[in-house]
């Protein structure tokens, strides 16, 4: 399970940069979309991968083993939310800037006259 | 009950910034006054907040959130630093908003609320001690500073604002990911929790809490513009409105604020000598790039917002050089070196969106630094000049304010005497000539005093340009309100020029402890709540 999720965050994240330089605001767009998702997919596995675990311990000599941290859990539902808002306003100045100038790239010009 | 100080000018604003809303936009004189109420409510908690954490035997101020023990729950910690941040928050927003009033703010919508939510989001990045939370509040103050930097719209605007917030929405992703890499190491995110538990840290998990660390720190970098950081900064801060660009001129020091109290409290010398001055030598050398970027940038100015914005790149640098270093008497002059410039530069915005001004309040203004005959230059714009020609007298009382000013303003920015530049300044020089023992401070102190020689270059070449080569360019109105707020700012400083005593010697006891954060550590966990 440990190689899986590291590979999907990888590669998330590294389309994520890749569509982060392209110049089309478009792209751009879904550069932080995906790298959001990689994040927030880090977060989530700090605190340990398992599954059917209770994030609170049954008793004080509880398994530590069996314990899912709640931490975590609630740092990337913060970090969803925020992430949420800020990627519909950025989607706002997109289409802004695209209604100003006319084209799409984000610089607000295409280098062709 | 003396405790609910500390979240006051946290909730002050939210609430005002929620009735303004609720007030809505057509009544202005209430969203106004509401307004007006909030930042002088403001000035008054934050003093009353220096008052209570300068009092003898009083370190910090804690409150604990919902009462949750702080290994548990959420702390706002007020100490001397935070104290002094948000009082300076207060008197610039106070200083500002006069200026807004005139024109701009009626540009777009909700000047008022945005201006609120970024105060709110301020204070409460100075305030908290804890760094989940203390990115809660840098997003809070992010949103309100995207709508802001947006305010007032056009295609300049706009496409700065892209960049602006393209820059700050990746910078927000390597925060999270430093949070959470800290987080995973050590098990907590309370900033006096880490500080204790970072010495004892086992070595095979210790290069992953500094890979955590550094790349918290990028993301700080990025929001003070460390050279090769700062690029989208000069452009987005000339594209905003003056008033906007004067508030934006605390931003950059939100970042280090956070990089002197982490640095100082996570990697000072009880870290163990592994930990101890981490990161230290980026800061320094970094500080000394964007020292050395933002003079080249400022020679090669061509408007004077950008000039203005790359003074912005100076001071931030200039900071970042002098936190770097991590010596408690430079730390003294860093500090007040951080009130002064922060105080010039947004009356240098105020005063650049003034004489950029064309006396129309619909269309955008930029000053160019170029010969004014343009091919761009309407016919309009002309025929209005020559009107003006024959009224004009030779020298006007608003032109001999703004003239003032502007050497005011240059005086400061320079760091030359008489001004509280250049006592900023030396305060700051004179100890770091001491601490000879890093290479860089030397290359520092160079580049600093090299920096205020450009800035007298490029102050003069604009000067000359504007108020002496082509002084008919200058709208001679001038608005009373306008004039308030820049001679407040630039009245501040005149007042930290003779007024000496008092402000250094808090800023020595607030270089002292967060120098000493044992003390602070202790105040935010007391020994009785040790877990068993």
């Amino acid at each position: 399970m440990e190689l899986v999720l590291a590979a999907a965050i990888g590669v998330l994240a590294a389309s994520g940069v890749w569509l982060l330089l392209r110049p089309r605001t478009f792209q751009l767009i879904i550069g932080l979309t995906l790298i959001s998702y990689a994040v927030n997919l880090f977060i989530f596995s700090i605190g340990g991968l398992r599954t059917g675990a209770d994030p609170v311990l049954q008793d004080a000599a509880g398994g530590i083993a069996q314990y899912a941290d709640p931490l975590p859990q609630a740092l990337v539902l913060t970090a969803i939310v925020i992430g949420f808002a800020t990627t519909a306003l950025f989607l706002v100045v997109l289409l802004t800037s695209r209604g100003l100038t006319g084209n799409d790239h984000v610089d607000g010009e295409d280098g062709t006259p | 009950m003396s405790n609910h100080l500390v979240i006051a000018p946290i909730v002050t604003p939210l609430l005002v910034a929620a009735l303004q809303l609720l007030v809505g936009e057509k009544r202005r004189r209430a969203v106004l006054a509401l307004s007006i109420a909030s930042c002088v409510v403001l000035v008054l908690l934050a003093a009353a907040l220096m008052q209570a954490v300068s009092a003898d035997g009083a370190l910090a101020t804690v409150y604990r959130i919902g009462d949750w023990p702080a290994r548990f729950g959420i702390v706002l910690v007020a100490d001397r630093l935070s104290a002094l941040m948000v009082l300076l928050t207060g008197v610039l927003a106070l200083a500002v908003l006069p200026y807004a009033l005139s024109r701009w703010q009626h540009r777009g919508g909700h000047f008022q609320p945005l201006l609120q939510f970024l105060l709110m989001g301020l204070n409460g990045a100075f305030l908290t001690g804890d760094l989940f939370n203390l990115f809660v509040f840098f997003e809070v103050l992010l949103a309100a500073s995207y709508g802001l930097a947006l305010h007032g719209s056009g295609v300049r605007r706009v496409s700065a604002g892209l960049h602006y917030i393209a820059v700050n929405l990746t910078a927000s992703m390597l925060f999270l990911l430093g949070v959470s890499l800290i987080f995973g190491v050590t098990g907590t995110l309370n900033m006096a929790a880490l500080a204790e538990l970072i010495p004892h840290v086992p070595e095979r998990t210790r290069a992953l809490l500094h890979a955590g660390a550094a790349i918290l720190g990028v993301a700080f970098l990025i929001k003070t513009a460390m050279w090769p950081l700062g690029f989208w900064l000069p452009r987005t801060y000339a594209a905003a409105s003056p008033a906007v660009a004067a508030m934006f001129a605390l931003m950059t020091k939100v970042g280090i604020y956070v990089l002197l109290r982490l640095g100082l409290l996570l990697f000072g010398d009880g870290a163990g000598p592994a930990s101890a001055h981490f990161g230290s030598d980026w800061m320094l050398w970094g500080g000394v790039a964007t020292v050395a970027a933002g003079t080249v940038g400022m020679l090669g100015a061509r408007d004077l917002a950008k000039l203005a914005g790359y003074n912005v790149l100076i001071s931030s640098g200039t900071l970042l050089g002098a936190i770097g270093l991590q010596q408690p008497a430079v730390t003294v002059g860093a500090l007040a070196y951080l009130v002064i410039s922060t105080l010039a530069i947004a009356a240098f915005f105020l005063l650049a969106g003034l004489l950029a001004s064309d006396g129309d309040d619909d269309t955008d203004d930029t000053l160019s630094l170029e010969p004014y005959e343009q091919p761009g230059e309407t016919a309009a714009n002309e025929s209005l000049y020559a009107q003006e020609d024959e009224s004009r007298v030779v020298i006007s009382a608003p032109i001999a304010m703004l003239g003032a000013s502007f050497l005011a303003c240059a005086l400061l920015l320079a760091g030359l005497p008489p001004l509280s530049g250049f006592l900023a300044k030396f305060a700051m020089l004179a100890p770091m000539l001491e601490a000879g023992e890093r290479p860089g401070a030397l290359v520092l102190f160079t580049l600093v005093i090299v920096a205020g020689f450009g800035t007298v270059i490029a102050m003069c070449r604009a000067g000359m340009q504007i108020f002496w080569v082509e002084p008919e360019r200058l709208f001679p109105t001038v608005r009373l309100s306008e004039t308030v707020s820049i001679l407040a700012l630039l009245g501040l400083c005149l007042l930290l020029t003779v007024v000496v005593e008092a402000p250094l010697r808090y800023l020595r006891d607030t270089a002292r402890q967060i120098h000493t954060p044992a003390a602070y550590i202790r105040q935010v966990l007391p020994a009785a709540e040790a877990p068993p």
